[in-house]
């Protein structure tokens, strides 16, 4: 069996990161979860939270907020709609994130509602994470 | 017969006129590199999402629930054309190639019978539409205080498409950009958004079985909208790296011609300085003989 494999992680604006991984942590919508070499094929989405990568050369966090990760025996992938490396996120953007959600939860119809809601949560309780 | 003051005046504007066009082609050529760069970088991106969405699209397509934005409304009566042009002009043909574009698709769509309605995103394709297609206008994207092209762009007018479309304002999205090819060839592309087509050419995302978290449909539908966006985002990248190539060619034919204009003024300015010198030699040989 392998012990790493493939992991990219993609931003629309830019590759961050295309490392061979041991371990990628990824916070998934239903729960988080960590994926392995040869993790049977998956497709997740992503909810607000941190990512973390444990390869050769060490631990990288980075805070992601939504997207998907797609993972096979091969790899992982992990496609963020907003990806930043955990040490440049600055108070000042998660709180625009925040307030963007926020006004998004109030607009939302009723159904979309919940979603919306949790959206703000996960991004404050990403917020705290960060320590900022 | 222009005077050699004038001649000389003339040459020196066209000098100067030269300066601004190489200049212009320079800068251009700077912000081509960057805006491919942009582009390129984009590309990973959008290429998985296609690959994910149309294993996913393939795999639900079919089924009555399929979310709306990828099946449609069923109707294709009212078409939203989205025109993504430049904020300056200066570039050639690219305004017009793109407004021409969709002016044929605008008539084609009227003379069926369906409703047009427009959404402009650039300053000049809206110069261009307005006179004989400012009535369909429903809504206009500034991006002229942009500096540089972000997703948020993107994410914003895929956003508000998608308000319209879940209002009902419309049943069929299409975009219109400029293809980037080279520096000399953009190609005006017609690209329908909503409801969603993929290219179906990699069978990649068809062939491995994947385990879906939450359900298939819950995934599509949120990936929809992020699929659109990316879209938006992939062809206004394409459109910013063709607007500065197109720059750069139609500068390079400027500098070229305003090259040439020098040329010839200099040759008409040598004459006719050399036919002020003959004639005054002649009057004064004419003068010295007749004494």
């Amino acid at each position: 069996m392998a012990d790493t494999m493939q992991f990219d992680l993609v931003s629309p604006e830019r590759r961050l990161a295309s490392v061979q991984a041991r371990e990628v942590r990824i916070p998934g919508a239903d729960g988080d979860l960590t994926a392995m070499p040869d993790h049977s094929p998956l497709i997740t989405t992503l909810r607000p939270g941190i990512l973390t990568v444990v390869s050769a050369e060490g631990t990288t966090d980075y805070a992601v907020t939504g997207g998907f990760a797609e993972i096979s025996a091969a790899g992982a992938s992990v496609l963020a709609e907003r990806a930043m490396p955990k040490g440049e996120v600055t108070a000042a953007d998660m709180d625009g994130l925040i307030a963007d959600a926020t006004s998004e939860a109030g607009e939302a119809p009723a159904e979309g509602k919940d979603a919306a809601n949790k959206l703000v949560a996960d991004l404050q309780a990403l917020k705290a994470a960060l320590g900022l | 017969m222009p005077s050699l003051k004038d001649l000389k005046n003339r040459i020196e504007s066209v000098k100067s006129t030269r300066k601004i066009t190489k200049a212009m082609q320079m800068v251009a050529a700077a912000k081509l590199r960057r805006a491919q760069e942009a582009a390129e970088s984009a590309r990973p991106y959008a290429e998985r999402m296609n690959a994910v969405m149309s294993g996913l699209a393939a795999s639900v397509g079919g089924s009555d629930s399929a979310p709306r934005l990828l099946a449609g409304t069923g109707g294709d009566q009212t078409h939203i054309l989205v025109v993504m042009t430049a904020e300056r002009g200066l570039c050639g043909g690219f305004n017009s190639s793109i407004v021409k574009l969709a002016r044929v698709k605008a008539a084609e769509l009227l003379k069926a019978g369906k409703t047009v309605k427009i959404l402009t995103v650039g300053k000049k394709g809206r110069e261009q539409l307005k006179r004989d297609l400012g009535s369909h206008f429903v809504a206009h994207v500034d991006l002229s205080e942009v500096k540089k092209l972000g997703y948020d762009n993107a994410q914003g007018i895929a956003r508000d498409l998608i308000h319209r479309f879940d209002a009902g304002e419309f049943d069929v999205a299409t975009i219109f950009f400029n293809r980037f090819e080279s520096v000399i060839s953009q190609i005006p592309t017609a690209q329908q958004v909503i409801p969603a087509k993929f290219d179906t050419e990699d069978g990649e995302g068809a062939s491995t079985l994947y385990d879906y978290e939450p359900s298939e449909e819950e995934i599509l539908a949120d990936l929809l909208p992020r699929g659109l966006a990316t879209q938006v985002f992939t062809a206004l990248l394409e459109n910013g790296a063709s607007e500065q190539g197109a720059r750069m060619s139609a500068m390079d034919n400027a500098t070229r011609n305003a090259g040439d204009m020098i040329d010839k003024l200099t040759i008409q300015f040598n004459r006719s300085r050399q036919a002020a010198i003959t004639n005054e030699l002649i009057e004064i040989i004419s003068g010295a003989e007749a004494l």
